[in-house]
């Protein structure tokens, strides 16, 4: 079976699976369930270009799909005017120390021989520079948290339409990565898990308290939509024809009492639907275009180079390819990616919630459907996102339904039987580690492999 | 002699909030940093499914400690949860020999890279996080028992005198004795014994010492019987101390990584030495110091903030703040540690 055949056949599988939930549950929990598959598989390919492509290891998926998440925030929110009359001075004075601060220490590290005087000069400027910072910003931020905290408190957004965010958020991932690459992408390889583990939690600290920027644990709630709302479609008469046409061979067969109930329960349905395809038709063209960058990508001659330094650093550097420069570019090139699906993540959420980015969710998972999809290829880490995220969601009602089953000889009030019925939704975890270690044992090139051309 | 007086307070002030608190969560975590820093040397891979080990150990001796409560048993002033560790050990340990045979050996064999091997950790991380959600369930689970205190506040500003009362918990000093002695009983068996020597031959060269004789199997087993022994203490420790939930335990592992990194992996007084720095660090930076300088400073001056470096929710983000650093100006940790 050649590679095309056997892509095709599990994409049929997929779809069969998302089908059969649409009969067996409803259509608009497969939808739903379809929507968060194309935004894990954005996520999952931004691994893929770092991990597939280049070999890097980054385990701070969740603290990238966060930022991404703070620019849908930061760009569709109304800004705050009262908060930025009561703060901005002071915050930009505290930007600029920071800035000084910054600039300094780099510039006396490089300039100055290493010794005792660097470290003491070294010392001082940090030390200096926090202070100054911290004096400027801690009156800025009182004063903009102090601004009507019970529903703003924070210096709110730049109203622009939320769709942007996806763009911007792409580029302030990307800017973070390249800070984060600077630093850290001359570790080894399991130095620069636990490093980029360690950054996503600091990141996701710093979205937790620094209210003024994000509410932090306060949460923005009510982000405006791409698409429109499911109230509006039911009360606007074309939609409404729209239902009345598509089910017009049931409702025909109805009086008129009972029409107009069977009316309004499938326009409630078909708004909830039609939304959903809203964002499903959004999330596939920008699922497509990044498939078409990255499938083009990686069979270019840039592509050829990447492999070529994950396969032999030595060698490829021996041959005059820049691997500093190159792990830093496809650490941000992966990184953007991954910031644009979380800005899309929170636009389908309607509300930016800090605690809710959980490394399990955000950061294991998603590596998950990229080691069993199959890393450096892109079909393959489409398909690990889509069956992951299926089984993650059904293995709740499925492991619950199998334990009621395996425990039906039992009665009803039995201890053992309520704490295993209650508890099998936990087995999911169970069953991932479980795919995942399969897997890597026995198709260690994932369901779809890498394809290696050769010429 | 009011002077006097105020430094005590002064003194008693940050003994109570930094110095016991810390050491009792720098012992845990240099346990917990002991038992990555032993994988890390002998099998040369950052286990992620640390954590979960020892949230597996400490959930094992939960079971037995409510097994033992229910028939009755006691340890009088000390918790019951130490006549259930030996039990949790056995099981944990069991636990990781089998999960060595079902996954680890096979990439060992295939002598795949460690990184290979840190994913596969993932997968175990998984496995053993569900298995200890399905069975105690993701909320908290409290199993201390016996004498809560050593020392309470009010019997120590009685017999002093002093405004500020010293509390010690009966887990925190039981925490630094265990964590003593085990330390000492880990040092005597590495530098000592026959199968410590050869543990530390086969970290520090591999085939020099496959040459030698030592046999590579008997060292990864040893190792893991020590990482789930160290692993199963640390966590009933902390649990006993704080109390158990099992997501706790997960973000446990990054101070853990941090504490084995800073002070030089592979090197298990660096562990020790790390885990301890981490743990002041955490407290130092994140404590409030407006009280202290009120003792300290003549009374009319007196500070208006809380005069608190960082607020406490960064408390985990300080040790990823030091373990960046240190992984940039000296990625071999503060004590040397080898670079696999």
């Amino acid at each position: 079976m050649s590679s095309n055949q056997k892509t095709t056949l599990w994409f049929g599988l997929v779809a069969m699976l998302l089908i059969t939930i649409g009969f067996t549950q409803s259509w608009s929990v497969s939808l739903g369930i379809m929507n968060l598959c194309l935004i894990s598989a954005i996520m999952a390919l931004g691994v893929n270009i770092q991990w597939g492509y280049a070999g890097l290891i980054n385990v701070g998926v969740m603290g990238f799909s966060a930022l991404g998440g703070m620019t849908a925030v930061l760009v569709s929110q109304q800004p705050v005017a009262e908060a930025w009359q009561a703060g901005w001075g002071k915050l930009l004075l505290a930007a600029l120390f920071f800035a000084a601060t910054v600039t300094l220490s780099v510039l006396c590290y490089r300039k100055i021989v290493a010794g005792k005087q660097r470290n003491i000069m070294m010392t001082a400027i940090i030390i200096i520079g926090l202070s100054l910072t911290r004096y400027f910003l801690d009156p800025a931020t009182t004063a903009i948290e102090s601004v009507d905290p019970a529903s703003t408190g924070y210096l709110g957004g730049m109203n622009l339409p939320i769709i942007t965010s996806w763009i911007i958020g792409g580029f302030v991932a990307a800017g973070v990565a390249w800070l984060v690459g600077k630093v850290a992408l001359g570790l080894r390889a399991d130095y620069l898990a636990i490093a980029t583990l360690g950054i996503s939690e600091i990141i996701l600290a710093v979205m937790k308290n620094e209210d003024w920027l994000t509410r932090g644990v306060k949460n923005v709630t009510g982000l405006p939509r791409p698409v429109p709302y499911e109230i509006d479609l039911q009360s606007s008469d074309w939609f409404i024809q729209l239902i009345q046409w598509w089910h017009s061979g049931f409702l025909n067969s109805l009086n008129t009492l009972d029409k107009q109930v069977a009316l309004k329960q499938f326009v409630i349905e078909g708004s909830s639907i039609l939304v959903k395809l809203c964002y499903a038709g959004l999330f596939t063209t920008v699922l497509i275009i990044i498939l078409i960058l990255s499938v083009k990508a990686l069979n270019s001659p840039w592509g050829r180079m990447m492999r070529a330094i994950r396969d032999n650093e030595i060698a490829a550097g021996a041959m005059g390819k820049d691997v500093t420069a190159r792990h830093l570019q496809v650490f941000v090139l992966g990184s953007a990616v991954i910031g644009i699906a979380g800005a899309m993540l929170i636009t389908l959420d309607g509300q930016f919630t800090p605690t809710s980015f959980r490394p399990i969710r955000y950061t294991f998972l998603i590596w998950v459907m990229v080691i069993v999809g199959g890393s450096g290829n892109n079909m393959g880490t489409v398909l690990g996102s889509f069956l992951i995220w299926i089984a993650w969601i059904e293995a709740e009602p499925v492991g619950v339904w199998l334990m009621q089953i395996s425990t039906s000889g039992m009665a009803d009030s039995n201890m053992l039987k309520l704490h295993l019925v209650e508890n099998a939704q936990h087995m999911r975890l169970f069953f991932m580690g479980f795919v995942l270690l399969l897997v890597m044992r026995f198709s260690p090139g994932g369901i779809l492999p890498e394809v290696i051309r050769k010429r | 002699m009011d002077v006097l007086i105020d430094l005590a307070n002064a003194i008693v002030l940050l003994l109570n909030f930094v110095l016991v608190p810390g050491l009792a969560y720098g012992s845990q975590l240099a346990l917990g940093a002991l038992g990555i820093t032993l994988v890390f040397g002998i099998l040369r891979f950052a286990n992620f499914a640390h954590g979960d080990t020892m949230a597996f150990g400490t959930m094992i001796t939960i079971l037995m400690t409510w097994w033992l409560q229910s028939k009755g048993v006691s340890f009088g002033p000390l918790p019951t949860a130490l006549l259930a560790l030996p039990v949790g050990i056995l099981v944990t340990v069991l636990m990781l020999v089998f999960t060595d045979r079902m996954v680890y050996r096979h990439y060992r064999h295939k002598k795949a890279v460690p990184v290979i091997l840190m994913i596969a950790s993932m997968g175990v991380m998984f496995m053993m996080n569900g298995i200890i959600r399905f069975v105690i369930g993701p909320n908290d689970q409290r199993f201390s028992d016996g004498e809560r205190f050593i020392m309470r506040a009010r019997d120590f500003k009685d017999w002093t005198g002093l405004s500020e009362g010293l509390t010690i918990k009966t887990s925190q000093g039981l925490t630094i004795v265990i964590a003593i002695a085990l330390v000492a009983a880990l040092f005597w068996f590495l530098q000592k014994t026959r199968t410590g020597k050869a543990m530390r031959a086969y970290s520090d060269n591999e085939d020099l010492a496959l040459l030698s004789g030592v046999n590579p199997e008997r060292v990864v087993l040893i190792t893991w019987i020590l990482a789930g022994t160290l692993a199963t203490i640390a966590g009933t420790l902390y649990g006993l101390d704080k109390s158990f939930k099992p997501f706790t335990y997960l973000s446990m592992l990054l101070p853990m990584f941090a504490a084995a990194i800073v002070g030089g992996v592979g090197n298990p007084i660096g562990a020790i030495v790390g885990g301890y720095i981490i743990a002041f660090s955490e407290v130092t930076i994140t404590y409030a110091y407006k009280k202290v300088f009120i003792y300290l400073l003549p009374s009319g001056i007196e500070p208006d903030g809380l005069l608190q470096l960082l607020s406490t929710d960064y408390k985990f983000a300080v040790s990823f703040i030091i373990l960046v650093l240190v992984l940039l100006v000296k990625p071999t940790g503060i004590l040397k540690g080898k670079v696999i």
